[in-house]
């Protein structure tokens, strides 16, 4: 009856032993955090400083190396949520429409009359027509200036909404071009927002599209949230420079008036340049992923006047040049002048997929942010509070887990040994599955692990209750055990599926600590089940088959 | 016999429905005075639902509120309030404030500015004074904290309702939500009337206390469904009684630990921390409490079918029985 195969006995120990194993990194948090640390800075250098090596020797690599990464009230650090100003763009769209729509438009002044932009909403674009009677020739050729929508779900459809009213014909950006310029503007946002924090060097920032709007910014370690603001504002710098040479040489001396930068997606390449930009990214008023006339993925720009006017100088005196697009001291990419480049566009070609040209085009735009962003939320949290924390829900924890198991020993003998030996494995369990997955532990959620503590004997508790009853019946010992175990089954599957319920609401609905919490009561709900239904089970047996007990006092 | 630390004696006959319309009548009290000091005496909302800033400070030296209160009024910043948080840990050395500023402008945050003119406002009262946290939130948000903190608690009840309908009978799961309501409400009353922070933390640990609550709920319902098919001819209302003397020790022993544990972290855990766990404390007590004398009572009116295991019904009790 009390039979528990091999294999399964084998399972439940080894599974014990793992999670042993992958909590066992947090137990040293600081020396594996800089192990991995190390590791990482070594991966993304492509070689490895004396200093990294002796970090990266704190541990070795051959054990689990997963820790919980600290929140940010654990650990200390800023805490941002911005709403992007998405409608921004479309007043730079318009604006930068006009100029083109008045060539158009007078190109046929014959027919329509003198033309002038009327006040509007800065989303769209309301010209004046002097004969009403030509307004459908004027649709036609602000028609003209359309192009079709780039985006998964716009297929097909023109970017501009043109629509007559008197003598006013009014543009818009059409319905599907909002929605893919939306989706552009926040993805430049996250990105220059990423490079932004990136630059500081900060670990782990976490950086998210919240909704349609949002953005979430998480950077542990850093000063205050303020800091984290103006690091945000800073605009890239982006700038054209002609390139004067090309080498591997990272050390090689650069005569005045030149600067030797890496480059970006080439290991180990250099490019000596002039130090004075052609054109910078201030000029540029728009990239994107574009197709060459032979199709392949390339990326299209375009500058303002001034900007157009000193790149097309340039060009036309440097047919067959390089000429670096820079970012932030990498070069990016540096193309070879094919012909006189007017007109302030221009598109580059080269090695693209169309992934890395989306890429570029966010780069070459993440020069400055496309639209302005209002912060909703802010949190700063200081370092010496988030080790106040760590240590009282260590302490706590502690003192929780002791009294417990002071408690079920006192309330249930030996079996509340077994009992306790599965609160602690558990406690191990939850720190496991955090640790691989990267879940993210805060304060709350340390309260989690310890309302865990509490609540896991429960289902032992069910069951100890069950097996008392069925001893007072005269059950014999591996029967009452036995009986215990299965009648107290669906009571502790109800009990842990309503608790379950409760915490995934909260991580659907809930953010920051409050997701904190949700997630480690859940992974809690799953290994206590584990440990008080499969481990205590299994200890019991041992006991049952060493001592083959003739009655037992509960 | 080896010493077994026991508090409930192995058979218990207490007879729980003696006193109902007391004890019901005491549950529905408080009910209703939780409503009423909620709207009397409304709920003490962090800045996580009411908008504003608040700075936590730190500093070595002893300091009078009123002497914050002095060095802030030049500042003109609208609604200050400054309180001095105690905890065991500090000692003598150090000495804590929490200070809540509303909400200032349209996007709620205290600019960079404000937050350099508070600081040095505070140094003339206290040269020590450091910031050990600031946070701010905007009008925008807190609106939309509030309500999906309503949809979080109302989404968490209905679901639990509609698993306990599944498993069980709608009297059931009637008599668990009701309890469920009776829990948040006393929840809330309690923040209401000793004017706790209420912020997202408390939400949490309600929808905990909610998920604990009916943890226990259920363990009763349970065995209440195995003795309806064991006594059929039982009346009712023995039923119940025999039931939840059987499930007593349980009960209690469950209520003593997880009491145990929380007991823990709300003397240790920190300041930080307290009102959370307090919450959750004072939920696993109503929570226990409501077990016994709200959610079978309820099932007790609303009556329930008594031929259980007489159709394919009998299937749900057993369908996880199968252990390992």
């Amino acid at each position: 009856m009390l039979h528990i195969p091999l294999w399964k006995r084998i399972v439940i120990l080894g599974l014990c032993a793992l999670g042993l194993l992958s909590a066992l990194p947090n137990l040293f948090y600081a020396r594996v955090e800089r192990h991995n640390d190390a590791v990482v800075a070594a991966e993304r250098a492509g070689f490895e400083t004396p200093e990294q090596a002796a970090d990266r020797a704190l541990w070795p690599g051959w054990l689990p190396s997963g820790i919980v990464n600290l929140g940010l009230d654990l650990r200390g650090g800023a805490h941002l949520l911005a709403e992007v100003q998405v409608a921004d763009v479309y007043k730079a769209r318009m604006d930068a429409l006009w100029p083109e729509m008045r060539r158009a438009l007078s190109e046929a002044r014959g027919e329509t009359g003198g033309i002038r932009r009327a006040p509007s909403d800065p989303a769209e674009l309301r010209i004046q027509i002097e004969k009403p009677e030509a307004m459908a020739k004027a649709v036609e050729i602000a028609g003209g200036l359309a192009t079709n929508v780039v985006s998964l779900t716009g297929v097909g459809q023109k970017d501009l909404a043109i629509t007559a009213e008197g003598n006013t014909l009014i543009v818009r950006l059409s319905d599907a071009e909002k929605a893919a310029t939306d989706d552009r503007t926040m993805q430049q946002s996250l990105e220059i927002i990423r490079r932004r924090v990136d630059e500081v060097g900060t670990r782990e920032p976490t950086i998210q599209r919240q909704g349609a709007d949002r953005i979430l910014i998480q950077v542990p370690g850093i000063g205050s949230a303020e800091e984290l603001k103006s690091l945000i504002g800073t605009t890239a710098q982006l700038t054209f420079q002609a390139v004067v040479g090309r080498g591997t040489d990272a050390n090689a001396i650069a005569k005045p008036g030149q600067e030797i930068l890496p480059s970006l997606d080439e290991k180990g390449v250099y490019y000596t340049l002039e130090d004075a930009p052609v054109v910078t990214g201030e000029e540029l008023t728009d990239a994107r992923p574009d197709f060459d006339q032979n199709g392949r993925p390339a990326v299209s720009f375009r500058f303002n006047p001034t900007g157009a006017r000193k790149f097309g100088d340039y060009t036309a005196a440097n047919v067959g040049q390089l000429f670096a697009i820079v970012l932030d001291n990498e070069v990016i990419s540096a193309p070879r002048i094919n012909q006189h480049i007017p007109g302030g566009s221009g598109i580059i070609t080269g090695n693209f997929t169309v992934e890395s040209s989306t890429q570029l085009a966010v780069l070459l735009r993440a020069g400055a942010l496309p639209a302005k962003m209002n912060f909703l939320e802010e949190r700063t949290i200081g370092p010496e509070l988030g080790q106040d924390s760590i240590d009282a829900g260590r302490l706590s924890s502690v003192i929780a887990s002791a009294a417990v198991v002071v408690y079920m020993i006192a309330s249930y003998g030996l079996f509340g040994v077994f009992a306790s030996i599965a609160v602690m494995v558990n406690v191990v369990l939850i720190l496991a599955v955090m640790s691989m997955m990267g879940a993210t532990l805060t304060l709350p959620g340390i309260a989690g692990i310890v309302l865990t503590v509490g609540t896991a004997v429960d289902a032992n508790v069910i069951i100890y209750e069950r097996i008392r009853e069925e001893l007072r019946r005269g059950k014999r010992v591996v029967k009452a055990i036995d009986d215990g175990f299965s009648e107290a089954m669906s009571a502790i599957i109800d009990a842990n599926v309503t608790t379950f319920i409760a915490a995934a609401v909260m991580f659907f609905l809930g953010s920051g600590p409050v997701k904190g919490f949700a997630v480690t009561l859940t992974i809690g709900l799953v290994t206590s089940v584990f440990t008080a239904i499969f481990l205590t089970r299994l200890l019991i047996v041992f006991w049952v088959e060493w001592r083959k007990p003739r009655e037992l006092i509960l | 016999m080896a010493f077994r630390l026991k508090l409930v004696p192995d058979e218990t006959h207490i007879d729980f429905f003696r006193w109902q319309w007391l004890t019901f009548g005491i549950s529905a009290l408080a009910m209703v005075a939780s409503v009423l000091f909620v709207l009397v005496l409304g709920l003490n909302f962090g800045i996580d639902f009411k908008g504003g800033t608040s700075i936590r400070t730190e500093s070595p030296n002893a300091f009078k509120v009123g002497d914050y209160r002095d060095a802030l009024s030049a500042l003109d910043l609208g609604d200050v309030s400054i309180t001095e948080v105690f905890d065991p840990s500090f000692g003598t050395t150090r000495h804590v404030a929490m200070i809540r500023i509303g909400s200032t402008d349209a996007t709620g945050s205290v600019t960079p500015e404000e937050l350099t003119r508070i600081e040095a406002a505070l140094k003339t009262a206290d040269p020590e004074v450091s910031f050990a946290a600031v946070e701010s939130v905007g009008p925008k948000v807190s609106g939309e904290l509030i309500k999906t903190a309503f949809y979080a608690v109302g989404a968490a009840t209905f679901g639990i309702m509609v698993y306990i309908w599944l498993r069980f009978e709608w009297q059931f799961a009637l008599g668990a939500v009701i309890s469920l309501l009776h829990d948040v409400l006393l929840t809330v009353g309690i923040f209401s009337l000793f004017q706790l922070k209420f912020d997202l933390t408390t939400i949490a640990a309600l929808l905990t206390t909610l998920g604990y609550s009916v943890n226990d709920t259920v363990v009763v319902f349970d065995r209440l469904r195995e003795n309806l098919i064991k006594f059929k001819t039982m009346p009712l209302i023995d039923v119940m009684n025999l039931t939840v003397n059987e499930t007593l020790s349980r009960t209690l022993m469950t209520a003593v630990t997880t009491a145990l544990a929380l007991g823990a972290m709300l003397i240790f855990g920190g300041d930080v921390i307290r009102g959370f766990v307090f919450a959750m404390l004072w939920g696993v007590f109503v929570g226990c409490y409501s077990t016994v004398y709200v959610a079978k009572n309820i099932v007790l009116w609303l009556g329930v079918k008594r031929d259980w295991g007489k159709k394919d019904d009998g299937s749900a009790g057993t369908r996880f029985a199968a252990g390992p």
